[in-house]
């Protein structure tokens, strides 16, 4: 079986680059990096086919001639869930900037905790939560301090108890009002 | 016979667009994961009833291609048991959550999707349960994996969002190994159909086998949450929603360990790393369990004795012996259905005492009688007291391990024991502190009582505070239904031991090609 060397580097430069774009904390670059490595996979599904050849069960020619069908369909499957698992990333990316501004992964608070245990002792067991600083400073979404946000929702009515700056384009609706809830329930589902 | 097959993951799937379409009518919805569920049970059992009778898996080649070429749907007694179990522990589960919707009144929240997700999810499993060739697997892999993105994230809150980015990340990690492992078999045999896979496997070199042999088995490891690969699980499961972490908590870790068995016994038997495999399990059910004993809040300290009890399984496997295989079968079921249990237990105790901190919860003995039952059985279950089941598959193990005999096998025995003992000393803790201490203590009674796990001070504090609620019937049943196949499976222990040896008999012969073409044939 001969393949091209050309596309076993790229294969191998898209592993490398999407492992290390997987490794950061902005969620943006995890799935930048999760496309990289689908396009390696489907990439290496390629390389195994072998030597490209004529269209299968298509014609009539020796059967050492035609491609190996195998691949392209297991290739056009992981295709097809790349694409819904982005799909999936995209809107959770857009919900964790809806919540804290931010597309970080945050620390877990009881990590955090355990890291400092002297500080938790001091805590009576029976008292609520260990109040834990947020790591705000280790934030290091592409869009800090930025005041608007990169998307603006259609018909999306500012609501109390989310927190977000996301800009509204009915910025008039009575804030009073919690029955205004059913647009933004609906979408944050 | 062979047409029943496809009905396993056809059902759910239509049983997922009815209750989809059906949206906003709950009754509807509830009807048709409930028959579905149901008609899956009944089809497992007839499968089980035929297959286990007749000795001769069923394979049927959907679409009609000839066998090696088309995708192979392929069932034994393992596949058979397994769906079965699943499906009676989901349909459990759904009653669940179903109390749980109406006691909350959910007509306005948005949770329409929960019913079509929960049966992708199912359908997701049964695949990966039945899968005959490798790319298939990593179908229902995928089905089950976006299924549980869902879930997991279900409602969007801050707190779900932040833990499922981890367990999202970390499967997508796994997914592309997977398929990475699968491009790499392909390119070395190919094919992905697991018979013939087995079949040529034995001619490569053995350090070709073992690099794709490691690289499925780290895929499958990250799923199963075997030690090293198992610090996301405590993560990312305890802030899910009750039902959902019993469900995941049960049945995703095992189709994980379902396709660490196929690949040990079906892909590569020649291949050996049972030494490797011991000393991960010894590690997972160690360090799982010591974990557990840090924690004060109860879905993490289950979280973590699940990560030990996976160690359980991966030493059975690593055993490699027909005895050594069937008790992992056993254990399997067994964890399934107990682990579910305790999981749904805790939803009822958060519910009723408005926190899971083992700390604050207390006085529940005297409030909630039928509830303290309701732990207590699966725990000590689980803790491996006997007569119970939990207590049936660990002596099955070391039996198994003590007739190989090793020094290794030794310290694995050991090393099951203390863990055992441990997970015991975990949940009477956890009891006895939430079950057992009266609610109107006085102070200083109490403080003793603290002082005793003085060491739990530091532990990582209960997620939420809720409000507490008056416990819906149907919850109760769902989890008593739960506690009574606990049960069934220590009474019925006979059979279904013998059936569990029937089937590691049966998984320690790889299938071959031809048995398929025969059977596919008839």
């Amino acid at each position: 079986m001969t393949v091209s060397g050309v596309l076993i580097v790229i294969m191998a430069v898209l592993f490398a680059c999407g492992v290390y774009a997987m490794l950061e904390r902005s969620l943006t670059r995890v799935l930048i990096g999760f496309l990289l490595l689908g396009n390696a996979a489907n990439l290496l599904l390629l390389i195994v086919m072998g030597e490209p050849g004529l269209p299968a069960f298509f014609g009539d020619a020796d059967k050492d001639e035609f491609s190996d069908p195998l691949p392209q369909a297991l290739t056009l499957t992981a295709i097809v869930i790349t694409f819904a698992v982005s799909a999936f990333l995209l809107a959770l990316i857009y919900r964790t900037w809806q919540l804290g501004q931010a597309d970080t992964v945050a620390d877990d608070e009881d990590d955090v905790a355990l890291r400092a245990p002297d500080h938790a002792a001091e805590e009576d067991a029976l008292d609520d939560e260990v109040e834990v600083e947020d790591a705000d400073d280790e934030i290091s979404s592409d869009f800090i301090d930025v005041s608007t946000s990169p998307i603006t929702v259609l018909h999306h009515v500012d609501h109390p108890a989310i927190d977000d700056d996301a800009p509204t384009d009915a910025p008039d609706a009575s804030p009073d009002a919690p029955g205004d809830g059913p647009n933004d329930k609906g979408t944050d589902a | 016979m062979s047409a029943l097959i496809p009905l396993l993951v056809m059902l759910p799937l239509l049983g997922a667009a009815v209750a989809l379409v059906a949206g906003r009518r709950r009754r509807v919805q509830i009807a048709a994961s409930v028959t579905t569920l149901t008609a899956v049970v009944v089809i497992a059992s007839i499968l089980l009833g035929a297959v286990d009778a007749s000795g001769t898996p069923v394979a049927v080649s959907v679409g009609g291609w000839p066998i090696p070429f088309g995708i192979v749907l392929y069932v034994d007694r393992l596949s058979a048991l397994l769906v079965g179990v699943s499906a009676v522990v989901l349909l459990a589960v759904l009653l669940f959550s179903v109390g749980q919707g109406y006691a909350d009144g959910d007509d306005d929240t948005p949770v329409t999707i929960f019913h079509p997700t929960y049966l992708i999810l199912s359908a997701g499993i049964f695949t990966a349960f039945i899968a005959g060739d490798l790319f298939n697997m990593y179908v229902g892999f995928e089905i089950l994996l976006v299924a549980s993105y869902v879930l997991i994230t279900l409602g969007g809150t801050e707190s779900r969002i932040r833990t499922g980015v981890v367990y999202i990340v970390v499967s997508l990690v796994s997914s592309i190994l997977f398929l990475a492992a699968i491009a790499m078999i392909y390119a070395a045999v190919g094919t992905v159909n697991m018979a013939q896979i087995a079949e040529r496997m034995a001619q490569l070199p053995a350090s070709t086998q073992l690099v794709l042999h490691l690289m499925l088995l780290i895929a499958f490891a990250i799923k199963a949450a075997v030690f090293p690969l198992s610090f996301w699980l405590p993560d990312s499961y305890p802030t899910a929603p009750a039902p959902v972490t019993a469900v995941f908590a049960g049945l995703l870790t095992k189709v994980g360990v379902y396709a660490m068995i196929r690949t040990e016994t079906q892909l590569f038997p020649s291949s050996d790393v049972n030494t490797l495999l011991l000393i991960v399990g010894l590690a997972t059910m160690i360090i799982g369990i010591l974990g557990a004993l840090a924690q004060a809040e109860l879905k993490r300290i289950l979280s973590f004795t699940l990560v030990s009890h996976i160690g359980y399984m991966v030493f059975g496997l690593a055993i490699a012996t027909p005895a050594g295989l069937g008790a992992v079968a056993y254990y399997i079921v067994h964890h399934i259905v107990v682990q579910t249990t305790l999981f749904l237990a805790i939803g009822l105790i958060e519910r009723r005492a408005g926190s899971t901190s083992i700390l604050k919860v207390k006085g529940l003995m005297r409030a909630a009688p039928v509830l303290a039952v309701l732990f207590f059985i699966p725990a000590i279950n689980l803790g491996g007291l006997p007569p119970f089941s939990g207590f049936i598959g660990k002596y099955a193990l070391f039996d198994a391990a003590a007739q190989v005999g090793t020094p290794l096998m030794i310290t694995l025995i050991v090393g099951g024991i203390i863990t055992s003992l441990l997970t015991l000393y975990v949940l009477m803790r956890a009891w006895n502190l939430s079950f057992w201490r009266e609610d109107d203590e006085p102070d200083e009674a109490e403080l003793e009582t603290l002082d005793r796990v003085a060491y739990l001070k530091g532990a990582p504090a209960a997620a939420v505070q809720t409000e507490r609620r008056a416990i819906p019937k149907i919850m109760t049943a769902a989890t008593a239904g739960m506690v009574a196949v606990t049960l069934a499976l220590t009474v019925f222990a006979g059979p279904l031991y013998d059936l569990c040896a029937r089937i590691g008999e049966g998984i320690s012969h790889p299938v071959h090609l031809s048995q398929l073409d025969e059977e596919a044939g008839q």
